[in-house]
């Protein structure tokens, strides 16, 4: 729109302009420029343009099942989340039942939790590495994608359009066919891309769960740079690892605009109980699901940190402040604690301000190309982060060599994103005539958007800080390249205990991951509560 | 005072305000009427600051204003939608530009209370405004938008969203408000009645473009065209001759064969269409021989049935001309 903007003094502009350059310079120089670096070893090795390492990818027979394996687990993964996640969506979003607020909470749990985490709770509960575990640990991180973002949607139809298409005649049927599908094909849109996104670029689980013969471009990336030091070939996997996601990406954003609720803000509760024989189903067929991918893992994980060889006992828990001989690793496991949480408090400063900014000047810039930007290192995998923060960031001009600054820095990055999701549309959502309203009474726009702003996004950012938090202590794929090994975080020892071999390790293992779980579920609870004391839906 | 001279104000192009001469004294209480869509939100949001103008000049006492930003301007204005603040309850939103003139708290709610009282809402000052009616929210606005003392206070639409009963028991506590502040006040509406009611003088907006410009009582009487006669519910005709404006009460039906007396001398033959209501009377619609179909007020308790030959006689005092 060709809206005049009233002029704004120096000094208000200033401070938009600090507020945009903020999350810019951040992304331009942790994220822009190690990606650039890995296009550069990519695609000219040499100071020259050289297509050979990415001609290599689509040529070898290895290389090319390696891309074809990553492309139809994903969507495989992706099927199988759907057929799961909508029933679960519809029973969260239309049934009421007692104890539903808590199960919401609890189905969005899953998606923090750390996949170091996830792969030793199937490990422990006996799951041999196979295809079918990639899956199924698949549907337990991505089921709750399709239940909130679908939900969100379903919650907010209007109820009056399926009842007008009754009273013209529709059967159930035809409403769900006519009505209530067409209604909703954006969000199912939107979460499938999501999923197959987060699948594609999937790391620990395939790591973890795939055993030695399944690789995807991800977990070829590692490989090829940490085992075989082939950087060129690393760098051309990342480049089509890249461009895949800049398309996926593309189609989230095309799908997202379409899935906004049409009737945000009316509170008007649409649900019923569940009193139909098929309804009673639904609601306790999911219920069972969500028990089964969620509580028995988790159980089972508790159960084996309580049962080391030596019989029913803290022992593996004793066993994780010693630095046992002969152990791959450099310190205690107990030491990995306050290392996770100095490095997860770091990042999650970095990224709630960054991401608050970034969110800030997203919503008021109103510019495409400033969103793309800030949402591209949601989709771009953790690997090819630390992979490029591994090959930029170890020279002049930005030497970060060694620094204890990289382990934050690479995880408020992966972290950002979801900052800038969770704060944006409560940012959006204000009225533009409010934040008029308060000029009109004498606000300046800098006491503007502290008085109107700030205390609307205040709940927003907390919770976004909690999810960052989470986020960053269970983060495994960045972490793993640019962390020191005397300073390792606790899902790099639980990877690493994961690898050795006997009952006394496996155990330790276990009791670091119970440990892990126990610092995540305080983030997500912590963040929970901000967001019930919300008023309304605001 | 508030001076408004040739302000144009376009959205891609297209003009929203085109050429639009304004001015608003202090004690003043001027009205903007108009359809919807003929400019006169984007005329209180430049005068407000929030649009800038493509041409023309807004001034208040001789000075102006291109340079200084809305929240200096020391204009209120209350929006049509009441965008109370959310995160505020009652106090917190009447409060507001009291905080932004730094106001020390004390004094702030003594104001506030002071406000809510004269809204008609004591003891809502710790309510969430989530938990308002929607008449309730309205007063809020207002008391919020009277809080800072503005010099000149804008009303979008005022009484909009309310059931009638409620806007009519409003209006006059708004018009008492108005009266007992002595500054300018500068209201929009697209509901005549209101217009009429709460203000001195009553600018007629069409297209962007000024109709009629003059006091409320004139505009009433004699409209200037047959777009403000139209607009006001008058018949606009030429049956009678050249091109007048008469409301429907200035019309008298007389169905043939109904009277003892013939048809009264220039009246002219008429055949009832349909028949309607408005307010406290019925209507009779006619139409002429040449076409023109007209709105007549019948008092009788006999309504003639669609079909109904008659005759139509024109109060000559009641006739406006107009302009062809």
């Amino acid at each position: 729109m060709d809206r005049h903007r009233p002029a704004l003094s120096a000094r208000d502009r200033l401070g938009t302009g600090i507020a945009i350059a903020v999350p810019v310079v951040f992304v331009a120089l942790f994220f822009a420029y190690p990606v650039a670096a890995i296009l550069g070893r990519g695609l000219a090795p040499e100071g020259q343009v050289d297509l050979e390492p990415l001609r290599r990818v689509f040529t070898d027979p290895t290389l090319r099942g390696v891309v074809w394996f990553t492309v139809w687990q994903a969507a495989l993964s992706t099927v199988l989340t759907l057929a799961i996640g909508l029933p679960g969506a519809y029973v969260l979003a239309r049934l009421r039942f007692p104890g539903r607020s808590l199960v919401r909470a609890m189905v969005t749990i899953p998606f923090v939790l750390p996949t170091v985490l996830v792969a030793s709770a199937f490990l422990a509960l006996g799951v041999p590495r196979s295809l079918g575990a990639i899956l199924l640990a698949h549907v337990f991180f991505n089921y709750a994608v399709v239940v909130r973002v679908v939900g969100e949607l379903w919650r907010h139809l209007d109820p009056h359009e399926e009842d007008a298409a009754r009273m013209l005649g529709a059967s159930r049927w035809r409403v769900w066919w006519e009505v209530t599908f067409p209604a909703l094909r954006p969000g199912i849109l939107a979460a499938a891309t999501i999923t197959f996104l987060f699948c594609f670029t999937s790391f620990g689980v395939i790591l973890f769960l795939g055993g030695p013969t399944r690789s995807t471009i991800e977990t070829e990336i590692y490989r090829q740079t940490t085992r075989f030091l082939d950087l060129p070939l690393a760098a051309a996997l990342s480049v089509v690892q890249l461009s895949a996601v800049v398309v996926l990406l593309w189609l989230v954003a095309r799908f997202e605009r379409a899935a906004v609720p049409r009737r945000l803000g009316a509170a008007r509760e649409i649900e019923h109980r569940a009193r139909s024989l098929g309804d009673r189903l639904l609601l306790f067929g999911n219920l069972a699901v969500m028990a089964a991918l969620l509580a028995l893992p988790l159980g089972v994980l508790v159960a084996r940190s309580l049962s080391p060889p030596s019989g029913f006992g803290l022992a593996s828990y004793r066993a994780l402040s010693e630095l046992r001989r002969g152990s791959t690793l450099y310190v205690a496991p107990l030491d990995a604690i306050g290392n996770s949480l100095r490095f997860a408090i770091a990042a999650t400063a970095i990224a709630v301000v960054v991401g608050g900014l970034a969110a800030w000047a997203g919503v008021r810039g109103r510019s495409r190309w400033l969103d793309g930007l800030l949402a591209l290192p949601l989709g771009v995998s953790a690997v090819t982060l630390g992979f490029g923060f591994l090959i930029a960031l170890d020279e002049p001009p930005l030497d970060l060599r060694g620094s204890q600054w990289l382990v934050p820095l690479a995880q408020a990055l992966v972290a950002m994103p979801f900052v800038v999701l969770l704060v944006a549309p409560v940012l959006r959502a204000v009225d533009p005539r409010v934040r008029e309203a308060a000029t009109m009474l004498g606000a300046s726009p800098a006491r503007v958007r502290r008085t109107v702003d700030l205390p609307i996004a205040a709940r927003a950012l907390l919770v976004a800080a909690a999810f960052a938090f989470a986020i960053s202590l269970g983060e495994f794929g960045a972490t793993s390249f640019v962390v020191r090994p005397d300073h390792p975080t606790l899902p790099i020892v639980i990877y690493r205990l994961l690898g050795q071999p006997g009952d006394a390790a496996f155990g330790a293992a276990m009791a670091a991951s119970c440990i892990l779980m126990v610092l995540v579920a305080a983030a997500v609870l912590a963040g929970d509560r901000a967001r019930a004391g919300r008023h309304g839906e605001f | 005072m508030l001076e408004v001279a040739g302000l144009v104000v376009r959205y891609d192009r297209v003009p929203a305000l085109d050429g639009v001469d304004l001015r608003v004294g202090n004690g003043e209480v001027v009205c903007v009427l108009g359809p919807s869509g003929g400019g006169k939100s984007t005329l209180l949001r430049t005068v407000a600051g929030l649009e800038a103008p493509a041409e023309g000049a807004i001034a208040w006492d001789g000075r102006d204003l291109r340079d200084v930003p809305p929240h200096l301007r020391r204009f209120g204005l209350m929006f049509q939608d009441h965008a109370l603040f959310p995160h505020r309850d009652v106090a917190g939103n009447v409060g507001f530009g009291l905080r932004m003139q730094g106001i020390d708290a004390p004094t702030i709610r003594a104001r506030t209370d002071e406000l809510l009282t004269l809204v008609g809402l004591p003891g809502f000052a710790d309510r969430p405004v989530r938990s308002l009616s929607g008449g309730e929210q309205q007063r809020v606005a207002l008391a919020r938008a009277l809080a800072p003392n503005p010099r000149l206070l804008m009303l979008d639409e005022p009484l909009g969203a309310l059931d009638r009963a409620l806007r009519e028991r409003l209006v006059d506590e708004l018009r008492a408000i108005f009266l007992r502040r002595e500054r300018a006040v500068l209201l929009v509406t697209h509901d005549h009645e209101e217009a009429f009611a709460l203000a001195d003088r009553v600018v007629v907006l069409r297209d962007g473009r000024v109709e009629q410009d003059a006091d409320a009582a004139t505009v009433w009487a004699r409209p200037a065209t047959a777009f403000v006669a139209g607009f006001l519910g008058y018949n606009v005709t030429t049956a009678f001759g050249s091109q007048i404006a008469v409301r429907p009460e200035g019309l008298t039906l007389t169905p043939d064969g109904s009277a003892p007396t013939d048809a009264p001398a220039g009246a002219v033959a008429v055949t009832v269409v349909d028949r309607t209501f408005r307010r406290d009377h019925f209507r009779v619609r006619v139409r002429t021989a040449a076409g023109e179909v007209l709105d007549v007020a019948f008092r009788e308790p006999d309504l003639p049935a669609a079909g109904t030959p008659g005759h139509l006689a024109l109060d000559p005092a009641a006739a406006v001309p107009l302009p062809a």
